[in-house]
């Protein structure tokens, strides 16, 4: 059978085989958690408890500002030792919530059973918003704002992402084959939200395992397991919309343009614990791996854990960390140190050496067009990226550097290692300040 | 501070293909029509290919020296523009030409336009046209095959495309030897440069090069298609005086110029779409320029003519955008 895809992409080894058989384990609880107030794209919540305060797991430590912002809660149960600016996964110091457990992880008062049935769409928009779920990605957007279409904008298909292109990552790899019903729960919610008849779970063809266990799952709940080339960047969602439904969701517009909301299967899988049992979002799956690794694992981890505790369950470093990689290898973040907590967007912690990510000198461009054959948004990298060396913002804007999804695929696949992707990032930056002035 | 964490933004991989690994493939893939051309032609081929080589590593040193650039002779790419020079060359050319030539590709072809990646024409394709309108006389001094270990002596011959030129030109119509003489062409048993004469020991590289997904089909496919379908009406429609697409196939540098020469990277389109109208458009001129040129052979002019284009090519092959589909419908 010929898979669905997206023109362009490519395939990076994706190394999945140092966790993808790793059952999900619990990560025992660190001596401190450190909660961030900006763990989601939007306002950053504003902290509402003080030093000293003892609060309990699921009580809410930050309020939302803003309709593109969720609230924070505490992960465990235990004492306020600090409200201070702490080191974030951004590089920047930023307020955060310190939380000493107590050890008896009790859950706040409060927390109800929800029956999706007998909710209307409004309330569970709300639940779900107030539960504080953003998408589990990566990119963490507050995933009641995608629920709410403006008026206009008829919805008719939600596409779960269960991709997973990013080498290394397989938490939601185990998640599909651990939490079916959990995803699926999530998935009727989600649906009866938007009102939609038509789902999708997009799942590479790397993960036959899942592909199986979903499809059977899925059988008479109308919801068809779509199994997809295994390529890079399956999973952004513009690429996984066009693969599935081949609609093209049009330059500088969002997929409810296209009548199509697109939810991570851990955002399910985290609608269905707020819904039914109404739990916030406290944790998070997590891939630990990496060659520097010593025991990789998919590790189920309370938000504001730092990650040297999460290194530390896995079996410690073996050897000198060169590179500290918070999310996938195409498009996580470098991190400063292993202080820096997981976040609600923490999907993956990659730890690589020196030898693995060597540095190779920049070379000139020998127009060897790979880039622009491995570009999934059609653009020429090489040709912005050289715009934008030299300072031509119009020319980069005109080449179409803001239909750049930053996938990095030029830059993975450039032989003579130039930072195209930066430059493009660089270029857009540029074109934004530009529209600002203007 | 105790440890260096490295800092830099995403991806944090990058694929193990590198400039100078795609220069030595390129290189890997020409060894077996150098040693076709060694065997056929002895030791003057085999001179030649190291005095081209040698000569453009060694002027591309001296070049980038004197313009205060970084040497960067190790990316292989002024060795593999020696080796292109040199099954560029007719067999037995002497060293003042071979190292001439190499001059010429390396400093007039290339650095002069700020080196690897800025030169818009293939630089030994520069040097061999440098050389052919200059020393007619040298560049067009054929020698006949003489395999090693056969015992003949190496004497001077014409080009199967010269032959038949000249037949044309006297007679109106093509001599019936010709076309005989097929199989021999293909795998090399014929009068012509070093790297026009093996067709088949070419091929066998070029097959390397798709395999390392190195070359990619839209240059040699439109090149030679356009060749075999355009140089096909011709034959169809005077077979007495037009060659078949056969002949074209194997004689002259044909094979060499579309697997080799015209996907040079750095010359040609980077689109898709580009490479093909690229690819059509040296095809074409190839077959105009071979059946009513002055030249018996066009393949050089072709590329060199599309190289000229290729700027233009890619500002108008520019792919569809994601998203903008959609807007119109």
């Amino acid at each position: 059978m010929k898979l669905k895809t997206f023109p362009g992409g490519l395939h990076p080894p994706d190394n999945k085989r140092w966790s993808e058989h790793k059952p999900i384990e619990t990560c025992p609880l660190p001596e401190e958690l450190v909660v961030p107030m900006a763990q989601h794209i939007g306002a950053p919540a504003e902290v509402c408890v003080q030093k000293g305060d003892l609060v309990k797991k699921g009580q809410v430590i930050g309020q939302a500002k803003g309709f593109v912002s969720v609230p924070v809660h505490a992960p465990s149960s235990g004492e306020v030792v600090a409200v201070e600016p702490r080191l974030h996964p951004s590089g920047k110091a930023l307020p955060a919530v310190v939380i000493r457990p107590d050890g008896e992880d009790r859950w706040v008062e409060g927390l109800e059973p929800g029956d999706p049935e007998a909710l209307s769409a409004d309330q569970l928009r709300e639940k779900i918003r107030a539960a504080g779920i953003v998408g589990m990605g990566g990119a963490t957007f507050p995933a009641h704002v995608k629920l709410s279409p403006p008026e206009g904008k008829k919805i008719d298909t939600l596409i779960l992402n269960g991709v997973e292109c990013e080498p290394f990552l397989t938490a939601d790899h185990r998640l599909m084959l651990e939490q079916p019903d959990d995803v699926l729960a999530g998935v009727d919610i989600l649906r009866k939200v938007l009102g939609v008849s038509r789902v999708y779970i997009g799942i590479e063809a790397n993960k036959p395992d899942a592909i199986d266990l979903m499809s059977q799952a899925c059988t008479g709940r109308g919801i068809e397991v779509v199994p997809l080339e295994v390529k890079y960047p399956q999973g952004a969602e513009k690429q996984l919309i066009l693969a599935i439904t081949g609609r093209e969701v049009p330059s500088g517009g969002l997929p409810m343009d296209v009548g199509v909301v697109v939810q991570n299967v851990g955002t399910a899988a985290a609608v269905a614990d707020a819904v039914l049992h109404g739990r916030p979002l406290v944790e998070r799956i997590c891939t630990v791996s990496g060659p520097l690794v010593a025991e990789p694992k998919n590790l189920r981890i309370r938000i504001g854990t730092p990650l040297a505790h999460l290194v530390q369950f896995c079996g410690g470093v073996k050897g000198e960390p060169a590179k500290i990689i918070m999310g996938g290898p195409m498009m996580g973040s470098a991190q400063l140190s292993l202080e820096v907590p997981a976040t609600r967007g923490t999907s993956g912690l990659l730890l690589f050496g020196a030898g693995d990510v060597p540095l190779r000198s920049e070379g000139p461009c020998i127009r060897c067009g790979r880039c622009v054959q491995a570009c999934p948004a059609r653009i020429m990298p090489t040709t912005i990226a050289a715009y934008a060396r030299l300072d031509f913002i119009s020319e980069a804007e005109e080449y179409g550097a803001m239909d750049c999804i930053e996938c990095g695929c030029c830059t993975y696949i450039c032989p003579a290692t130039l930072p195209l992707v930066q430059a493009i990032r660089y270029a857009k930056g540029a074109i934004l300040a530009k529209r600002r002035k203007v | 501070m105790e440890r260096q964490l490295y800092l830099s933004s995403s991806p944090h991989l990058s694929a193990r293909e590198t400039t100078d690994r795609v220069m030595r493939a390129v290189i890997y893939a020409l060894l077996p029509a150098c040693a076709v051309s060694v065997y056929f032609f002895g030791l003057p081929a085999l001179w030649v290919l190291v005095l081209c080589t040698a000569g453009c590593v060694g002027f591309e040193a001296l070049a980038q020296k004197l313009m205060r650039r970084p040497v960067t002779v190790g990316d292989g790419s002024a060795a593999l523009t020696g080796i292109l020079l040199a099954l560029n060359l007719p067999p037995a050319s002497s060293w003042w030409l071979a190292l001439l030539g190499s001059a010429v590709a390396i400093v007039i072809g290339k650095q002069v336009y700020g080196g690897l990646g800025y030169n818009p024409f293939n630089p030994a394709l520069v040097a061999r046209v440098v050389l052919l309108v200059s020393f007619p006389v040298q560049m067009t001094s054929w020698t006949a095959p003489a395999p090693l270990g056969s015992g003949l002596d190496s004497v001077t011959s014409a080009t199967p495309l010269g032959d038949w030129k000249t037949a044309v030109m006297l007679t109106g119509k093509m001599p019936e030897t010709l076309q005989q003489g097929l199989g021999n062409y293909f795998v090399g048993n014929m009068a012509g440069c070093l790297g026009e004469v093996s067709a088949l020991a070419l091929l066998l590289g070029a097959a390397y090069l798709f395999w390392k997904k190195i070359l990619t089909w839209h240059i040699p496919l439109s090149f030679v298609g356009s060749v075999v379908l355009l140089s096909g009406v011709f034959w169809l429609v005077d077979p007495a005086k037009y060659p078949s697409p056969l002949f074209h196939l194997v004689t002259g540098g044909l094979v060499l110029g579309a697997f080799y020469m015209a996907t040079d990277m750095v010359s040609s389109p980077v689109t898709t779409r580009g490479m093909v109208v690229f690819g059509v458009g040296c095809g074409v001129i190839t077959v105009l320029i071979r059946l009513f040129g002055g030249y018996p052979e066009g393949v050089s002019f072709a590329i060199l003519l599309m190289n000229a284009a290729t700027p233009l090519i890619d500002r108008y092959t520019r792919p569809k955008k994601f998203g903008y589909v959609a807007e119109k419908a």
